[in-house]
């Protein structure tokens, strides 16, 4: 049941930029590691608000945009739950991995 | 109708309701398709179509990802999923029947089959089980196209030999073309998928508005954006105008990202031909791994049965996915095919119309 999540994507914001690759954000209350490539010469920066598609930022987005999204999913409150619970348990995108490689 | 009670702002619903109204041209029916599975999963979830006079209808196009898998790719799934691999795939691909059986059932009987949530897992799992061969399934649009590209970039960089992926990646134009071709089409107009444009951009639309007069406004998923978008629609025919507009501009850049397209260029090639379920094979729609990256495509690396298999005669799902019926007209829905128990795969994803109406709708339907 990821998908319509999947479709619309969940904002995160920025906490630490780790490295050229990766960042820190902070979704749904919890710490995740989200590759960034996608923005590449995009002025991303700490505090940032992002639209993370299945662990990619896909687009930078104004705080208003990611609260409105935040408020959209919290009434599809299995969807949002299902999509945070499949973060919190991949392996990849936790946030204590290290380096672009990891 | 629950639902309707969680409708938001209200008044500026029933506010963009009027000025539809207003610029309707008087006895002239207008067809709108949504094209992505959010869309319609939005409009059912907050009743939608109850601020729209009559004339307007809102069908569901081909833009869930999952629903458009035909049964024979799902059948070479299945096929890898028997070698001695761990196959990984995102969840709801665990549930489209094949043509006898499941990823899942597969599951059920000895094959390692394990949900991910990225291909980035799948590309985790190949480095820390490396006397294991990890094969991805990928399958989306542009929006997940750009994840599977990066993990194909960083397994050619990190030389794993146990990595590959069954690449299923599909592109949204040629599915809309295909539509359009068809002599019996009805679609006027079409609500474009806000988040694949985040990728490929507005202008590729633009074929769909030049090449067969049909408007076409990327739109949000907000109800509000839903409805803004009708708006923009019906605006164009009532000022006799046909483009392509951009409802989502704060995500949304009209040229879309072009790190993304760059990326899913260089590691992945149209194929000639790729077959959809329900719309049967169509010229130049899906994607296949470039030969630069060609250790890592699954294609290569294990045998494909890649037999064609003829959907399930009860199964309407082709004709909900070209908006030629609505899922509550087709035969089996809400009886032999449930979200518990799906037949066609649009009842499978949370995102398929069928599971929408099944959710949101079916009672309301019911009632008319």
């Amino acid at each position: 049941m990821y998908d319509w999540a999947m479709c619309l994507g969940i904002p995160g914001q920025i906490a630490d930029i780790s490295d050229e690759h990766y960042a820190i954000a902070d979704v749904g209350g919890a710490k995740r590691k989200i590759n960034t490539d996608l923005l590449l010469g995009q002025p991303l920066e700490s505090g940032s608000w992002v639209l993370i598609h299945v662990g990619f930022a896909l687009a930078i987005i104004d705080e208003e945009e990611a609260k409105q999204t935040l408020s959209l999913l919290s009434e599809m409150q299995d969807v949002y739950r299902q999509e945070l619970e499949a973060l919190s348990l991949s392996k990849a995108h936790q946030a204590d991995q290290q380096g672009s490689s990891s | 109708m629950k639902y309707a009670d969680e409708y938001r702002d209200a008044a500026k619903a029933l506010a963009l309701s009027e000025k539809i109204k207003e610029v309707c041209i008087p006895g002239k029916k207008y067809k709108i398709m949504e094209i992505c599975g959010g869309h319609t999963h939005a409009i059912y979830k907050y009743g939608i179509t109850k601020y729209l006079p009559e004339q307007i209808e809102l069908v569901h196009g081909p833009g869930c990802p999952v629903c458009v898998i035909p049964l024979g790719r799902v059948d070479d799934a299945i096929s890898i999923s028997q070698e001695d691999v761990i196959f990984t795939c995102f969840g709801d691909m665990m549930r489209v029947p094949g043509n006898k059986r499941s990823l899942g059932d597969a599951k059920a009987q000895g094959a390692d089959v394990r949900i991910v949530y990225s291909p980035l897992d799948a590309l985790h799992i190949a480095k820390t089980e490396s006397d294991r061969e990890v094969v991805f399934f990928g399958i989306g649009f542009e929006t997940t196209a750009p994840a599977t590209a990066i993990a194909l970039k960083q397994a050619k960089e990190l030389k794993l030999s146990n990595f590959s992926i069954f690449c299923n990646h599909v592109t949204i134009i040629p599915p809309l073309v295909s539509i359009l071709e068809k002599e019996d089409t009805e679609i006027d107009a079409f609500i474009g998928p806000g988040h694949v444009a985040a990728v490929v951009g507005c202008q590729i639309f633009e074929e769909v508005a030049n090449n067969y007069s049909k408007p076409v406004v990327v739109s949000g998923f907000e109800p509000l954006d839903i409805l803004q978008s009708v708006y923009m629609i019906i605006k164009q025919f009532h000022d006799g105008i046909c483009k392509v507009e951009n409802q989502y501009s704060r995500v949304v850049p009209y040229y879309g990202n072009k790190v993304a397209i760059e990326t899913i260029n260089e590691t992945m090639e149209v194929r000639p031909y790729f077959e959809w379920r329900g719309l049967g094979t169509i010229k130049n729609s899906g994607l296949k791994i470039r030969s630069e990256y060609g250790d890592f495509d699954a294609e290569n690396k294990f045998y494909i049965p890649g037999i064609k298999i003829s959907e399930p005669r009860a199964c309407q799902c082709g004709q909900v996915l070209q908006g030629k019926i609505k899922p509550n007209e087709c035969k089996v829905f809400g009886k032999a095919c449930t979200p518990e128990k799906p037949i066609g795969t649009c009842m499978v994803s949370s995102e398929g119309a069928c599971a929408a109406y099944y959710n949101y709708g079916r009672f309301a339907f019911a009632a008319k």
